[in-house]
């Protein structure tokens, strides 16, 4: 439907009518804004909250610090993000569908996930959910409704239009959350996406982290609009923008998105403005694209040290009760750590399941040929040859593999 | 002659191309300052200017449109995809634009002047997504040039002759060796032919073919099958589209043998079009079945990526098993 009042002298519009304001609630030193007004938060919530952001940063800052050992292949953080994706994933039902992009672990924390679960995945071993398959951080759940990680960038936005119309259909009162950066929403897939949902009235919620780079490439140079959100309007679609780094705000907006996505089957696109505090991943190295004094300025701004002290003030949380988590919680890591790198990787026969539902005539053959030829050459494939005897590891080293305990 | 790695050797041709024709333009996500996440495109930004080298948005198609409209229009763009998975998105520009472009017009327009430059192939812990080698979905599309570099020395010469070719071409850059393959490349502007392959070994028994990060792979093989006194015949395809048939015939007339490998998948990977065009041409000489050596037909995998790869055994154990057949 377009509009038709008409005019007799050309007039353009550049979009510049537009201003569009940011919901913020929380300042830094964990107070209020003046006229602000906290959301319906009780502390159990609260803590659960404050709980998976602390987890998300422990086990960003010690995973990291094994890739850098060389025990990781490969680990992205979500630093600096956490009350923008733990926030929004507080605010939704824990059935409601996660399409998220990579950095959004925080979410998965929030929801249940353990250590152990985020380190089988990591080293991909033979209890990773996804075989071992994927590279690190490419996290799925299907119990906590939450899908794997793809790597191509955007993809997971129409997909979440088309899982949240499934929902609709469905009538059991589900969403669907995606979470995308700002750059990926340069993808013809974020379009296609907003579009349909629009048009087909899908309650989905588009949840981008704007966090002001896409590995090396600021904001300034992925869009020449104020942002992401004035692209609701092209698509009639409600939006908001918010303080990324606000979870309090960050957690009503998206209590309000949910509701308007649920009870009027629209869709709703939040933009929380944020900071990637960290590298884009292990293999980024920021310092060649932006500057220390930025980062710091950033720093400032952390959302868990602002989220803290609202909860001090309010006399939920204290400095001890702090330590001793972070404490605990670094123990955790490394212990879940060292479990997980032991573990033995996936069995050879992983490599050609789930290719299609059943494995074909030709891939058994495939893998037929495989073994043989890995029975040769034990050596040169210690982890094929492990599968093949299991008691047998090539080098000579004949531990007994009793580490198949249930995580 | 001074020693390059194989990016300091393509960095040096887009140098070379970008300072001897002022319409050579370099872009894709990431190139501009930081001069592309493997660092091609150092410093190209600092010496051309913005508006030659430059950051996109973060949109394939939209890169590799705008690549098109460009080379229409008589420029010649060097597009950057950042790795060879994530082309997919301008799949659509590629094969239906890109490639007929001049055919449908007539030769009214074209875009001849397109290099699309992308990182491929595996070995690097990059699982399903930073791994793919995506040559074969381009060798079936009349209209598109494909060429594959083994080594510094020939991703210079063969870079620039991409981007000087009448027609539009696929770069496809050995991942697994920019840093690893350092080698003597010359100062100076060279070009190497696209469509022609290269005998880089000459042998009496046996032809085992390849091309890029494979070549390497493929030495280690004949050194081994050398040692059990099988004299092999090594030969570098360099361009999957147009491929130089004739060279292999030779080769295969000769030998009467043939091992073709490839990172990707079995199934419809060109080691199936070399293999039916030698069987037609070569039919009476081949000694036995002409063997491939190549990824499973699954996904690529992260773990298990060591038994999934198509190795130096196992084309070692391809070239016995052709030699005994």
């Amino acid at each position: 439907m377009t509009t038709t009042h008409d005019v007799h002298t050309p007039s353009f519009m550049t979009g510049d009518e537009f201003h569009i304001p940011t919901f913020r609630l929380l300042q830094q030193d964990g107070s209020l804004f003046e006229g602000a007004e906290a959301p319906e938060l009780d502390k159990e919530k609260a803590l659960r909250i404050y709980r998976a952001m602390l987890v998300t940063r422990v086990l960003d800052e010690r995973m990291m610090a094994a890739q850098r050992q060389g025990r990781l292949s490969f680990y992205m953080q979500c630093t600096g993000e956490e009350a923008a994706v733990i926030g929004a994933t507080a605010a939704l039902d824990d059935a409601d569908m996660i399409m998220a992009q990579y950095r959004e672990q925080g979410a998965l924390v929030y929801r249940g996930f353990s250590y152990d679960e985020f380190m089988n995945q990591l080293f991909g071993n033979e209890l990773d959910y996804g075989k071992g398959r994927q590279m690190p951080i490419h996290y799925g759940s299907r119990k906590l409704h939450y899908m794997t990680i793809s790597s191509p960038l955007a993809t997971q936005i129409p997909q979440a239009t088309g899982y949240a119309y499934g929902q609709k259909l469905a009538g059991e009162g589900h969403c669907t959350i995606t979470f995308f950066g700002e750059g990926a929403a340069s993808e013809g897939d974020f379009h296609a996406a907003l579009n349909m949902a629009s048009v087909h009235k899908v309650p989905v919620i588009f949840f981008c982290r704007n966090n002001g780079y896409a590995i090396s490439t600021p904001a300034s140079e992925q869009f020449a609009a104020d942002g992401i959100a004035p692209r609701a309007f092209g698509y009639r679609m409600h939006v908001i923008r918010v303080d990324g780094n606000d979870v309090l705000a960050v957690y009503r907006a998206t209590q309000e998105a949910r509701k308007i996505a649920v009870e009027q089957n629209q869709p709703v696109l939040i933009e929380a403005m944020t900071y990637r505090l960290a590298a884009h991943s292990s293999s980024d190295d920021p310092s060649g694209y932006r500057s220390r004094k930025e980062e710091e300025a950033w720093r400032e701004k952390d959302p868990i040290l602002r989220m803290q002290r609202w909860l001090i003030d309010g006399g939920w949380w204290s400095e001890e009760e702090e330590k001793e988590l972070q404490e605990s919680l670094r123990r955790e890591v490394l212990e879940t750590m060292k479990r997980a790198e032991k573990r033995p990787p996936p069995p050879l026969e992983s490599l050609v399941t789930d290719v299609y539902a059943d494995v074909t005539p030709a891939l058994q053959r495939q893998l037929d040929a495989l073994k043989t030829h890995i029975r040769k050459y034990p050596d040169a494939y210690p982890k094929g040859a492990r599968s093949l005897d299991p008691d047998v590891r090539p080098g000579g080293d004949h531990k007994s593999s009793d580490e198949q305990g249930g995580a | 002659m001074p020693r390059m790695n194989m990016l300091q050797a393509i960095n040096n041709a887009l140098d070379i191309a970008m300072a001897e024709d002022e319409k050579v333009l370099c872009f894709g996500e990431d190139v501009g300052v930081f001069g592309g996440v493997f660092r091609a495109t150092s410093h190209l930004q600092e010496k051309y200017g913005r508006a030659r080298c430059f950051n996109t948005p973060l949109v394939e198609q939209g890169i590799i449109g705008f690549a098109n409209g460009l080379a229409a229009q008589g420029s010649v763009p060097v597009a950057e995809i950042q790795f060879a998975d994530y082309i997919f998105p301008a799949f659509d520009q590629i094969v239906n634009e890109t490639a007929k472009f001049r055919f449908r017009s007539g030769d009214l327009f074209n875009v001849g002047g397109l290099t699309i430059r992308t990182p491929y192939g595996g070995g690097i812990s990059g699982g399903l997504y930073h791994s793919q080698s995506p040559e074969a979905y381009f060798a079936h599309t009349p209209g598109l040039k494909i060429v594959v570099p083994r080594n510094p020395y020939q991703a210079k010469g063969l870079l620039l002759s991409a981007i000087r070719d009448p027609d539009p071409v696929i770069f496809f850059e050995p991942k697994r060796l920019y840093r690893a393959a350092v080698g003597e490349v010359p100062e100076e502007d060279y070009q190497l032919p696209i469509g022609e392959a290269e005998v880089t070994k000459e042998g009496s028994d046996i032809t085992v073919l390849g091309w890029g990060a494979q070549m390497e792979v493929i030495d280690r093989a004949v050194e081994l099958a050398e040692k059990e006194g099988i004299s092999c015949e090594v030969i570098d395809l360099r361009s999957i589209l147009p491929w130089d048939e004739d060279t292999v015939v030779e080769s295969v007339l000769k030998t009467g043998r043939l091992v073709i490998t490839h990172e990707a998948p079995r199934t419809g990977g060109f080691a199936s079009e070399i293999a039916a065009t030698i069987q037609e041409r070569c039919f009476l000489y081949l000694e036995s079945p002409i063997e491939r050596v190549t990824g499973l037909d699954t996904p690529f995998p992260l773990t298990l990526e060591k038994e999934y790869l198509p190795d130096h055994l196992k084309i070692f154990e391809a070239i016995k098993a052709s030699a005994a057949f």
